[in-house]
């Protein structure tokens, strides 16, 4: 009892619970302790608990987007407030990360969050390896992983050929294998020219080890099998992203086990190497039994994320799977499988929505990180309160 | 007004023919015409002259678009000739001979939806520089630009655009320019030309840019505009020589009553200044890119000064600042739902925009200025009408239905034509297979002019020449 009224503790009382895990549970309830899920189900309310009512609501872990620039750009025409492309004439910045340009207290976060994203990956953009992205949540705490995968952009670059790209990608990779383990040497200049700075290649040897994933841009048939190609070849784990004609490798893409983030909304041959896009891309690839990873790749806009994964159930993506698109898929792959899912031991990123999460018509009550329940203030619903009454007459 | 500068035009034209017998009056004394006798293509061309189906849709729940009945449960309408002939509640009538009967029990129909924003053809897709016609960014007032001469009817969006229920839009020029040219309003027919496409009788449009973009591009050029107020004066010094344009046209026209037996030259043509007089004469409906409350009232007391009205302020997220006046006014507005910070005059931007206005009896209009957006306009307008109800605003599911339909019509000026269901419109007609302010809503069938341009039980090739063989 008394050890208990030290904790914070939060129950989530009688809604409709999607855990991401399993079918959806009636009527159950959801007990957090200390900012960890402890029971689903049947719970007994500890002495002390916050209460929320969740009877009518629809409880999902929280969502989580996976491929934004949230954190790193307040405005993106205002330069100085955009802090994710490490620029300058070198294509390789694998040295650069995200995680050292992120602003927690951005405004741009709260508006995401009141619409029930509680985890972003923010990435970095530009050249041929672009940097590391950052995993957070959306409370303004430390970082939940400082370093989750490194960017790689393939495809079409209008100032020189594919190939060359493919060619610099997989030189960086054997300098990098040359430089590890001869540190010493390289630092005495008895190493052999290398194609890139020390700091880029020591950022790539957990690539090599296969313990930092290349997250890589393809979306030509050709750049998506080459992307598998270096993948088996050089040992290294691939994530791909955009990946428009992918479905028509969907099967060796499944049997390679790489995952793919994919925005469904996306159906437009804007590029060459778009022509063969689709708009039933994620059910084709989840058909074929992918790890499909749903993705608005939008920063202001990541609040559509819910509408991005109930248009690719209109294009006919199982829901449930959808959901996990969502939320328990881009945890488990980027390496944070302590969110992502309702369950006892995962930390408590909890949405509480008033009808079903895609519905544009639903909103989200209560939105919860780390087991505490989040202000719903943000700087636009301050602009309607201060507009809500005009301030009087104005006359043109 | 007897005559106008385009009839003057055509005069001109018909002398220039008389060489193949095209006039019947007397042969003007002087030199043989300098224009040759070529004949113009005929056309419009068309992929199907076939008339249109008659058919009788029924069962459905009918979101009119209309004020006075917004809303039938089990409605039916019909089809003929490419028009609505009737529409109903109830039972639905016996069919006719030859009448198509479509049975949209559970459903929903709604006017086809209507974007008053849009680059579809002028950025096409794909969107390489070959295809980037859309704004002609080597001078800030290029006013007299006709962006049907850049649009592309082969852009592969155009179609996708049709299958999330749009039926007719308006193109503009992009906001590089102060005044990028004169819009034009299609209805989203497959065409081997933009002719072919073109909204019978409706009005041109000019469209303006005020704020970041103009002032952005000349200024990084070290030409004017590089400041709002750059940006202002030209326009002012444009309005200034429009109006004695039109002065030297009138007084021209004064003086020679019958144009064809005139003894002095008309004033030359100035095809800037020409679109400026017609927009001071209203034939042009002024579309104004402005984002910021206080910028929006500037332009209103620009378009006072000089006695012409702004039919839509486009993208004007700050809109909700100024309701009243707009409401006063009559000014609609056209925006999006939710886009916002991109730039730093997207920086107030709030969900609740469109609902306010609603609620303060502003004709509100959803917009894409976007291809993928156009996909999806009945989720956008979702996002917004329910950001408003869920913020306490007054706003009706009617309402939002009107910001897709009717209210764009009116912006269009093509309001007595298509925007609501109702007997005498063209039959411009969408069928959901859900409510459309449902995420999971498709647009099933999608009827414009009565001609079946998207069945999604049935679907065609596609409509784009680009898209064979890829």
């Amino acid at each position: 009892m008394s050890a208990l009224s030290l904790l914070s503790i939060l129950v989530l009382q009688g809604g409709t619970v999607h855990t991401a895990d399993g079918p959806p549970l009636e009527g159950a309830s959801i007990l957090v302790v200390d900012g960890r899920i402890q029971a689903v189900g049947e719970v007994a309310v500890p002495p002390g608990a916050e209460v929320i009512d969740a009877r009518g609501l629809v409880i999902t872990p929280g969502l989580i987007e996976s491929h934004t620039r949230l954190g790193l750009v307040e405005i993106d025409m205002v330069d100085a407030t955009r802090d994710h492309d490490a620029a300058g004439p070198d294509p390789v910045r694998a040295a650069f990360r995200a995680v050292d340009a992120l602003n927690p207290d951005s405004d741009v976060i709260p508006v995401q969050r009141a619409r029930g994203l509680t985890t972003a990956i923010a990435w970095p953009t530009g050249g041929l390896v672009s940097g590391q992205g950052v995993a957070f949540d959306l409370d303004g705490g430390p970082p939940v992983s400082a370093r989750v995968g490194m960017v790689v952009a393939l495809g079409g670059r209008g100032d020189g050929s594919r190939g060359e790209s493919l060619e610099r990608l997989r030189e960086l990779l054997a300098d990098a294998r040359a430089w590890r383990g001869s540190e010493a040497a390289y630092d005495r200049n008895q190493l052999r020219t290398l194609s890139a700075s020390r700091a880029d290649l020591a950022a790539l040897v957990p690539v090599l080890d296969g313990k930092l994933p290349l997250v890589v841009h393809a979306d030509r048939r050709s750049d998506i099998r080459a992307t598998l190609a270096l993948a088996a070849e050089e040992k290294v784990r691939v994530i791909l992203a955009g990946a428009a004609e992918s479905w028509l490798d969907a099967p060796a893409i499944a049997q390679a086990g790489v995952p793919v983030i994919v925005d469904p909304i996306d159906n437009l041959p804007s590029t060459f190497d778009r022509t063969r896009v689709r708009d039933d891309l994620a059910t084709r690839l989840a058909a074929a039994g992918v790890t499909v990873i749903l993705s608005t790749f939008e920063t202001h806009r990541a609040r559509t994320l819910r509408q991005a994964a109930g248009n690719a159930v209109r294009a006919g993506l199982d829901p449930a799977l959808a959901l996990r698109a969502i939320t328990r898929n881009p945890a488990e792959v980027f390496g944070f499988s302590d969110r992502g899912r309702i369950a006892p031991g995962q930390v408590a990123h909890l949405v509480a929505w008033t009808g079903d999460p895609f519905e544009l018509a639903s909103a989200a009550r209560y939105v919860i990180i780390n087991g505490r329940v989040q202000p719903t203030e943000h700087r636009q619903r301050q602009l309607f309160d201060r507009y809500r009454r005009l301030p009087g007459p104005t006359t043109p | 007004m007897p005559a106008t500068r385009r009839r003057a035009g055509l005069v001109l034209l018909a002398l220039a023919l008389t060489a193949c017998g095209a006039s019947s009056g007397a042969k003007p004394p002087g030199p043989p015409p300098l224009v040759p006798a070529i004949a113009a293509p005929p056309g419009p061309f068309t992929h199907d002259p076939a008339p249109a189906p008659a058919v009788l849709i029924h069962g459905a729940t009918l979101l009119t678009g209309s004020h006075l009945v917004p809303r039938i449960e089990r409605g039916w309408l019909r089809l003929r000739d490419g028009l609505i002939t009737d529409i109903g509640a109830g039972d639905p009538p016996a069919a006719a001979e030859g009448e198509e009967v479509v049975d949209a029990t559970g459903r929903f129909v709604t006017p086809g939806l209507i974007d008053t924003h849009s680059h579809l053809g002028v950025y096409p897709q794909p969107g390489v520089a070959a295809h980037s016609d859309g704004n002609e960014a080597t001078s800030p007032v290029t006013a007299g630009l006709k962006v049907a001469e850049s649009f592309w009817p082969q852009d592969p969006a155009i179609q996708r655009a049709v299958r999330g229920g749009v039926t007719t839009i308006q193109v503009l020029p992009g906001s590089a320019n102060l005044m990028g040219g004169r819009s034009v309003v299609l209805k989203l027919h497959p065409a081997r030309e933009v002719e072919a496409m073109r909204f019978p009788g409706a009005p041109e449009g000019l469209k303006m840019a005020c704020g970041e973009n103009p002032k952005r591009v000349y200024g990084d050029r070290r030409s004017l505009p590089s400041t709002r107020m750059g940006s202002l004066a030209a326009m002012r010094e444009r309005f200034i020589a429009a109006r004695r344009y039109r002065q030297r046209w009138a007084a021209w026209r004064a003086k020679f009553s019958d144009e064809a037996a005139a003894t002095e030259p008309p004033p030359d043509r100035d095809l800037t200044l020409e679109t400026l007089a017609d927009v001071l004469d209203g034939k042009i409906l002024v579309h104004i890119h402005c984002y910021r409350a206080d910028e929006m009232l500037q332009q209103l007391r620009l378009a006072a000064e000089f006695g012409y009205r702004v039919r839509s302020f486009h993208h004007a997220v700050e809109a909700y600042k100024i309701r009243d006046v707009l409401r006063a006014q009559d000014v609609s507005v056209s925006t999006w739902a939710d886009w916002y910070g991109f730039k730093i005059e997207a920086d107030d931007a709030i969900e609740e925009n469109l609902a306010l206005l609603a609620e303060a009896g502003v004709r509100g209009i959803l917009h894409t200025d976007s291809p993928l957006g156009i996909q999806r306009m009945n989720q956008e307008a979702a996002k917004a009408f329910f950001a408003g109800t869920q913020a306490g605003v007054t706003v009706s599911e009617a309402e939002a239905i009107r910001w897709l339909t009717a209210n764009p019509a009116w912006a269009l000026g093509i309001e007595a034509r298509t925007g609501t269901l109702e007997a005498g419109k063209m039959a411009d007609v969408v069928i959901w297979d859900h409510h459309p302010l449902s995420v999971y809503a498709r647009a099933t069938r999608v009827y414009i002019d009565g001609r079946l341009r998207h069945d999604a039980d049935a679907p065609g090739p596609a409509w784009s020449d680009f898209e064979v063989g890829r």
